[in-house]
């Protein structure tokens, strides 16, 4: 089943930075959704906090004239990922569905990949994660709960995308656009992160949202001087006060 | 150079196998504290398996700490047994025979010590034979793509390759120390000795094995500290790491470690157990003008990275050594570096009276290995704990005690192998102490009567 079904898609996500007000709402949900073990104050102190995607918050221009500017950094998911061929183990590697996937099970743990990765998207378990009493039973059964000593990171909600693209093959239909939705773009007010198949050609009759968004002209991706080939792509702000309309991140 | 000494076989046994034949007695007391630091050390290091790595002070973004400084700074040490056994003995350097056995030596224990540190700095060390090539039911050969496959393949050949040059150049001494001994001495020197008669043909064998070994080995001097530089050369993320000088920067600083390491352990050798007839201020000398040439080299290469890091002019390059020179406290530390690296040591080996002076060249040598360890430390830190506009984290690395106290007690570590192989085999190869005395004659120039080798000619 796995060979027919699975490998058609080439997923990706789209963020309009433009929309995004900094809520963390996209960081809580999928702090649920993945198991992510709970950042402390002790954690954060040794910055060791964990978030497979978090709201970066940049101050922009001087007192009174200044701005804050969010941007939501995730696993960029790089078609030439930096981290992947360093693993020794293949513990991390470019699955057929343009998707870096991380396997836990197989981590060593010893955190080259999260040496190379620019994006610092890479968390270490550093201590078997520990959950309140009252947690126990909220944990998704559908994720793997991680030990300590191996990495983990932003998976696209593998299980959201596997789940809903072996249900469409149960009811031999094609997927539908918007019908597989990870947990922080579920979570997002603002409608700001939109996931989707980025694949030409599986966009050719019946052209998807997060396709159609990708060529915009404010697209972007997070340094593209290393020529890491992300599949995540910022969609810029648009700031009327700055020439041009729209500026940089 | 070479200073005749007239040394009767008879001396060169007893002085040589003082160690073996009667035990000194600071002996015993020196290993019995080392060897209660080691014990404390495997025992942190069991804790550190047990508890997991959240003992370290390691961070996001600095994956990679401390004990990789150490692993790097043991395998550059290691360099001292092959460029002073294989290249030395190769370019019939006559100055090298005393020290080849304990250089090869400190490269064995350096090495086991090196492949140490990237274990327990492991998420799951008990899973480290997935790097083998060992395959499973599921078929999973490990990356080859990954330098961290690379990396136990060169170290573990190095590691190989000496342990036997090693062997083969202690087979001669211990038919010595068979004859020698009595007892339970007896049995154990007999079955190592694989019965060395000390015949022609053993002789020619053992010399071909030597001399075919060092050739053998003449690439791995090369390989090993490259491969080591690629672990980081290959992360194209990471400012600093990714700078293809790294491969001949990262062998020559190492050769200028380890042999700075030998002059430290010849110095050792010679107060601790008063080898001053075979150990003597000429070989200091020699050493000295060879570390001049090395460190020099060296520098330069320090420098040449530094100026093909700044000649792409890109912001985080020049970001990065801007903090690395200038930001406090790295440029107190980069100063440090400098200075014991090159800038106290070498211009003091220009004189004489400093490189025949054998303390003097146990405190240079000392300084010398402090500064590479910085160096070290220069190349792997910095780079990952420099704030990019990614990390988005407000500490940053902090080494933790345990950490601190690991570098420590690799040292003590390697002291303790030293001694222990010490009492039981000689640290000075006799046989090519008298080999050398066999050799040498005086030639006369003028009036003056010259100590030199004579070589058949072919």
């Amino acid at each position: 089943m796995t060979t027919e079904v699975f490998g058609k898609h080439k997923w990706g996500m789209v963020v309009d930075v433009d929309r995004c007000t900094g809520c963390q709402a996209c960081v809580l949900a999928c702090q649920v959704e993945n198991n992510v073990p709970l950042n402390t104050q002790e954690r954060y102190e040794r910055a060791r906090g964990m978030a497979w995607i978090r709201v970066e918050r940049y101050w922009e221009g001087e007192f009174p004239d200044v701005k804050a500017r969010f941007i939501p950094i995730l696993c960029q998911h790089c078609e030439n990922a930096p981290c992947e061929p360093v693993c020794p183990v293949f513990a991390t590697y470019h699955n057929p569905e343009g998707m870096n996937v991380q396997i836990y099970n197989r981590c060593v743990g010893t955190r080259y990949c999260a040496n190379g990765c620019p994006y610092i998207v890479r968390f270490f378990n550093y201590w078997e994660p520990v959950w309140p009493e009252s947690f126990r039973n909220h944990l998704n059964p559908d994720v793997t709960v991680r030990s300590r000593g191996i990495m983990e990171k932003c998976s696209f909600c593998m299980q959201r995308i596997r789940r809903g693209v072996r249900n469409a093959a149960k009811e031999n239909r094609e997927l539908e656009d918007g019908e597989i939705q990870t947990a922080c773009q579920q979570a997002c007010p603002t409608d700001a992160l939109v996931f989707g198949d980025i694949d030409p050609d599986n966009n050719r009759t019946n052209p998807g949202r997060a396709y159609s968004m990708i060529n915009d002209d404010r697209a972007y991706t997070l340094l593209p001087r290393l020529n890491t080939d992300p599949n995540v792509i910022y969609l810029a702000k648009v700031d009327p006060d700055r020439e041009g309309g729209a500026g940089g991140h | 150079m070479q200073q005749r000494r007239d040394l009767s076989q008879t001396h060169t046994n007893r002085v040589l196998l003082n160690s073996q034949l009667n035990t000194p007695s600071w002996w015993l007391p020196t290993v019995i504290l080392l060897g209660i630091v080691v014990i404390i050390g495997w025992v942190v290091i069991g804790f550190i398996l047990n508890k997991g790595l959240g003992v370290t002070g390691l961070s996001r973004p600095v994956f990679w700490g401390l004990m990789i400084v150490t692993f790097v700074f043991w395998v550059g040490i290691s360099h001292a047994g092959i460029m002073i056994s294989a290249i030395l003995r190769l370019t019939q350097a006559e100055w090298r025979r005393p020290v080849t056995r304990a250089a090869e030596l400190l490269t064995v224990f350096s090495l086991l010590t090196a492949l140490l540190f990237p274990l327990i700095h492991e998420g799951r060390p008990w899973r480290a034979y997935w790097y083998a090539p060992y395959d499973f039911a599921r078929g999973i050969f490990p990356s080859v793509r990954s330098p961290l496959v690379w990396d136990p393949s060169a170290i573990g050949t190095y590691l190989t390759g000496s342990t036997l040059f090693l062997y083969v150049a202690l087979l001669p001494d211990l038919g010595n120390l068979r004859d020698r001994t009595t007892g339970w001495q007896k049995v154990f020197y007999t079955m190592l000795a694989l019965g060395w008669r000390g015949n022609p043909r053993q002789w020619k064998l053992q010399t071909i094995g030597g001399i075919l070994l060092s050739a053998l080995m003449l690439p791995i001097f090369v390989s090993v500290h490259s491969i080591v530089s690629w672990d980081f050369a290959v992360t194209t993320g990471v400012e600093g790491w990714h700078s293809t000088i790294f491969a001949p920067y990262f062998v020559i600083g190492a050769v200028h470690s380890g042999v700075s390491a030998v002059v430290t352990m010849m110095a050792l050798m010679r107060w601790l157990w008063k080898w001053g007839d075979f150990i003597r201020p000429e070989h200091f000398d020699a050493l000295a003008r060879l570390l001049i040439v090395v460190a020099t080299g060296w520098l330069g290469f320090t420098f040449l990275e530094l100026i093909f890091a700044l000649y792409t002019l890109e912001g985080p390059e020049l970001a990065l050594r801007e903090m690395q020179i200038f930001s406090w406290p790295w440029n107190v530390w980069f100063i440090v570096f400098l200075l014991t690296g090159y800038f106290i040591p070498v211009p003091l080996w220009l004189f004489k009276k400093v490189r025949n002076n054998i303390a003097m060249m146990f405190w240079t040598s000392i300084l010398v290995n402090i500064g590479m360890w910085l160096e070290r430390f220069f190349i792997v830190v910095p780079g990952l704990a420099r704030k990019t506009p990614f990390t988005f984290a407000w500490e940053s690395y902090k080494p933790s005690p345990i950490e601190w106290f690991l570098l420590g007690w690799s040292v003590a570590w390697v002291s303790f192998l030293m001694l222990l192989f010490a009492r039981f085999f000689p640290l000075v190869p006799l046989f090519e102490q008298k080999e050398s005395q066999v050799f040498t004659t005086n030639v006369k120039i003028g009036r003056a009567s010259v100590p030199a080798i004579i070589r058949e000619q072919e």
